[in-house]
């Protein structure tokens, strides 16, 4: 224990142990480079981790329990506070799930929209990604870049849904608007941007800095049992060794058409994963451009046609009387999906998102289980913490691409 | 008369439903439709006892005993190829069936098979940990103790991991309200003012959207404005609505303001 005086006054943070000469250090909840409200207790032998104890918590909103107390509609807009920094995967993700349990399916120009969004969430998390990491390594240059280029991005969004973070840009059962006039020659603009900047602004400047390789080769070294034992999914398997892609492996929407492939690093370091966020980065580009050619062969609808679940088109509401009736319903009592349990798993920038809904016939779900790919990322920290150097840590936890939206729920 | 709640189920309901509505089922098929899942099933149910298989919407669900678990996974695990766990968590059924449901939701990454292995077990009664065969069953242990109250035995560090170490009540059971119960809303008057303090500062507002007609510091009065944190139970005084003199501003004259009216 401290005895504080006038000499050594009491350090809040620090706990220094007589018997065994280990600090017990408390990072967070409140460090720059926590990514939210991460408390991390770690005992210290010297600058070398004993121990490492995630606390986490400190965001918790009980969204499932308000899953529990809304209706499927209304609780749409509440999936954008998980992962915000890429909120349409998480709306899509509760969208499949209800749409599997409904047994319905988006039109066809509803599912090129959302997949166009989806790798545009991706690339918007991952610059995102490659931007606070290098600042927490040290590069402060490349975050003022990638924010640039996110920030292009975001005006995107902004033109289609109106949002810039919290998009809430998918419904159940297709997308609420088509896209506006001149989206898609903006978006491919905004690809060949990317794609430009990625070679010759990102990787030019970190792939092979010096300082870059030295801070992250061989550091966070996740093994690939470890990584299928902890739960890790995305980039964080990926980057173990295991070509596991929701995306390619159960595909949904329009993946199974579209040409890409899954990049792998068998390094398993944080060096490994960073290449990885780079590689998939350029495979959303080359996603998005195959899609922006497949807009033009669909139908104008946006909306699957479910009159039991699904409100009808705001020009029947308008003209016919049975349209405006079951509307009137479906607004007031919330649809009543079957009574059955479905788990839908999606890969959302971080990894696995999946939506484990329980419907016991009632417009309100009688369980949902949100199966967040940062809570199990943050329960690896334990692990992987021990035996690295302080000044690694920082490193790692970048490098698990943790959001606390999502690991509290 | 005040209307009828039931006490152990305080979720949201519908207001109205149709008296000859008919809950429909999500179409089951039988494990025989599946040649992966029937392979699997038949290892399980060789060593362990099955109660229920069927496939929903695509995955497999196995429904053992509750003993049965860290066997179950066991072998499913070594001899059946789900090399993770995705998720795990539970189902409040105590106010239907007086238990509680358990899930493991498993992953086979050769196959692309997922299937999920459930288990009803009674309030009170602990769970035998899986950590030994997956580690992400850690946090999603620590995470099902800390919402319904579900203990795992053997578990490395079987403590809340989302709620504060002190809180009490368990936040996903039926019978738990949306806003909180009595001690969430005393909860953190208590932590940082000390229980003394009550009294003076009274318990938490865990309802956003509640209105009170007294309260003068949060909400303004259009017509009945009193000073800040005036005491208005015995009630307010109307004070009269002035409005501001609206000005047409020319700025192409050079002595510039003029009232609207001598602009004639």
């Amino acid at each position: 224990m401290q005895q504080p005086n006038k000499l050594s006054p009491f350090f809040e943070n620090l706990n220094f142990e007589r018997d065994d000469n280990t600090m017990v250090i408390n990072f967070g909840p409140q460090h720059p480079s926590a990514h939210g409200q991460l408390r991390l207790v770690l005992e210290l032998d010297g600058e070398q981790v004993v121990k490492a104890y995630p606390d986490i918590g400190y965001l918790h909103r009980g969204i499932e329990k308000m899953a529990e107390n809304m209706t499927y509609n209304e609780f749409l807009p509440t999936t954008d506070r998980l992962d915000y920094i890429a909120s349409t995967s998480n709306n899509y993700a509760y969208a499949l799930a209800v749409e599997k349990l409904l047994g319905i399916e988006a039109p066809r120009r509803a599912q090129v929209i959302r997949t166009m969004l989806l790798e545009l969430n991706r690339i918007i998390s991952h610059l995102f990604f490659i931007a606070t990491h290098a600042l927490d390594v040290g590069a402060m240059s490349v975050f003022l870049y990638a924010f640039r280029e996110r920030e292009f991005a975001m005006d995107l969004m902004e033109d289609y849904c109106g949002a810039r973070l919290t998009h809430s840009s998918v419904r159940i059962g297709g997308v609420p608007l088509d896209l506006p006039a001149g989206w898609l020659a903006q978006m491919r603009n905004f690809c060949n941007a990317v794609d430009y900047e990625l070679e010759h602004t990102y990787n030019a400047l970190l792939q092979e800095n010096r300082i870059w390789k030295m801070r992250l080769e061989d550091v966070g070294v996740i093994s690939t049992e470890d990584a299928l034992s902890w739960g890790c999914t995305g980039p964080m398997l990926r980057g173990s060794g295991v070509a596991y892609d929701v995306r390619k492996e159960e595909p949904y929407e329009l993946y199974s058409e579209l040409d890409f492939d899954i990049p792998v690093a068998d390094t398993n370091d944080s060096y490994g994963r960073y290449r990885l966020y780079m590689a998939e980065m350029k495979e959303s580009t080359k996603m998005i451009r195959q899609l922006i050619l497949k807009y033009d062969e669909t139908e104008p609808q946006l909306m699957a046609h479910a009159p039991q679940y699904i409100s009808a088109p705001k020009e029947e509401i308008m003209t016919q009387n049975y349209a405006l009736m079951q509307h009137f319903v479906l607004v007031t009592q919330g649809m009543r999906p079957p009574k059955g349990e479905v788990y839908v798993p999606t890969e959302s920038p971080k990894g696995e998102l999946g939506f484990y809904i329980k419907s016991e016939g009632e417009p309100y779900a009688y369980r949902l289980k949100c199966r967040a790919p940062s809570f199990f990322h943050t329960g690896l920290l334990q692990e992987i913490l021990v035996g690295t150097y302080i000044a690694d840590v920082v490193t790692i936890i970048g490098s698990t691409n943790i959001v606390f939206g999502e690991v509290d729920r | 008369m005040r209307k009828y709640v039931p006490k152990d189920n305080v979720q949201g309901k519908a207001y109205y439903t149709d008296r000859y509505h008919v809950v429909p089922s999500t179409p089951r098929e039988d494990v025989s439709s599946d040649e992966v899942f029937v392979k699997h099933l038949e290892i399980l149910s060789s060593k362990v006892e099955v109660n229920r298989a069927e496939i929903q919407l695509g995955s497999m669900i196995v429904e053992i005993n509750h003993e049965d678990n860290f066997k179950a996974l066991e072998i499913l695990k070594n001899e059946c190829g789900y090399a993770q766990l995705t998720e795990m968590s539970a189902v409040d059924y105590l106010a239907k069936d007086g238990n509680f449901e358990v899930f493991y939701q498993m992953l086979n990454l050769k196959d692309v098979k997922r299937m999920r292995l459930v288990m009803r077990i009674e309030q009170g009664v602990a769970v035998e940990s899986v950590v030994p065969l997956y580690k992400s069953a850690n946090f999603a242990e620590r995470e099902m103790f800390d919402m319904f109250g579900i203990v795992s035995n053997n578990h490395p560090y079987m403590r809340r991991i989302l709620m504060p170490d002190d809180w009490e009540g368990y936040p996903l059971l039926k019978t738990y309200p949306l806003q909180g119960d009595e001690f969430a809303s005393w909860y953190e008057v208590d932590r940082i003012f000390g229980k003394d303090a009550r009294e003076a500062i009274g318990p938490e507002n865990r309802d956003p959207a509640r209105v009170d007609r007294h309260d003068t510091k949060r909400f303004s009065r259009v017509g009945y404005e009193v000073e800040f944190g005036a005491d208005i139970s015995q009630g307010e005084t109307k004070t009269a609505i002035e409005y501001s003199k609206t000005f047409l501003v020319d700025y192409q004259e050079a002595d510039g303001v003029k009232p609207a009216e001598d602009r004639k």
